[in-house]
């Protein structure tokens, strides 16, 4: 499985999403700077967390309009896949590959810490090695995760079954105690339409290795090498 | 030519700011103040100084990357050097 991360002028996980790949898929990433034009053959193209360009105007919208997104885009279309983590989501909705936007949290705080998310979809590329209701823990760290988007399209997610995951209690239940930051219907993780291409604020490559105190990330890395190769 | 441009959030959209404004405002003694919607100002200094041409260009420029349409209005005006 080939795969590149893109690395933004402030992103902050790029370095451990490629660690995650290479542990756990074998294969190391091509770094890949947001200033280049094309993108190396790849079956998998990550946009990392972090803070691209500070966040500035909107979270995401800067980095939408970088050089390699152009590449990105064409390859998204062609049915690459795409893994978008925390702002790597921002970055997909504001290319609009993704729909919806990621908005300040409901409690204008940051939050940081680990979340539990129950897995909607077991039939997608991303999350094969999971069963459908699991409840896993991962952590979010993140200040714009309040997940938005009209009636019509949050209705359309729904019934097209694009909700992937979505914040939960230890139970499974979805309520407004178990959601961090205000998004609509707990959503935490949407998929595009073909199905190649995952946004997701919490961060799968942080808790994917005992050492880093749980692994409930690591079958998401499994998933893709076992659908991409 | 100058653009003054306007970025609001839709009718609909929470404003949680906005929100933490309007409740610091009651903390500070002003009652009146019924609702409270915080947005962006952006000002453009154009080399265009032809209105119709600039306005276009503003427009896409708001399309493109000032405003979000998913969630924000914009409007704009244009002034004369």
């Amino acid at each position: 499985m080939k795969s590149s991360v893109i690395v933004f002028p402030g992103s902050n996980c790029d370095r451990d999403v490629a660690v995650s790949l290479e542990q756990l898929t074998g294969h190391a990433p091509a770094m890949v700077w947001h200033g280049e034009a094309v993108v190396p053959d790849s079956d998998l193209i990550v946009l990392p967390g972090g803070f691209s360009y500070g966040d500035y105007l909107r979270s995401g919208a800067m980095a939408a309009h970088s050089p390699i997104m152009t590449d990105i885009i064409a390859k998204a279309r062609a049915g690459v896949a795409v893994l978008g983590i925390c702002n790597g989501f921002q970055v997909l909705t504001e290319t609009r590959l993704l729909p919806g936007i990621l908005m300040r949290n409901a409690s204008l705080k940051f939050i940081c810490r680990d979340v539990l998310l129950r897995v909607e979809r077991d039939d997608t590329i991303f999350t094969n090695h999971y069963t459908k209701g699991d409840v896993i823990r991962i952590p979010v760290a993140h200040h714009d995760g309040n997940y938005f988007s009209d009636d019509d399209t949050i209705r359309a997610l729904e019934d097209e079954g694009r909700v992937v995951l979505r914040y939960c209690d230890a139970d499974g239940t979805i309520g407004e105690d178990s959601n961090p930051n205000g998004s609509r219907a707990n959503i935490a993780g949407v998929i595009d339409k073909t199905g190649r291409i995952l946004g997701l604020m919490p961060h799968p490559e942080r808790l994917a290795d005992e050492a880093l105190g749980g692994t409930d990330g690591a079958p998401m890395f499994r998933s893709l090498l076992e659908a991409l190769h | 030519m100058k653009a003054r441009i306007k970025i609001t959030l839709k009718n609909g959209v929470l404003d949680p700011q906005g929100k933490a404004i309007a409740n610091a405002l009651g903390a500070l003694g002003f009652d009146g103040v019924d609702g409270v919607r915080q947005g962006k100002y952006i000002e453009l200094e154009l080399s265009e100084s032809d209105p119709k041409r600039a306005e276009a260009e503003v427009k896409a420029m708001c399309e493109q990357l000032l405003a979000n349409t998913v969630i924000e209005n914009y409007q704009f005006e244009l002034e004369p050097a």
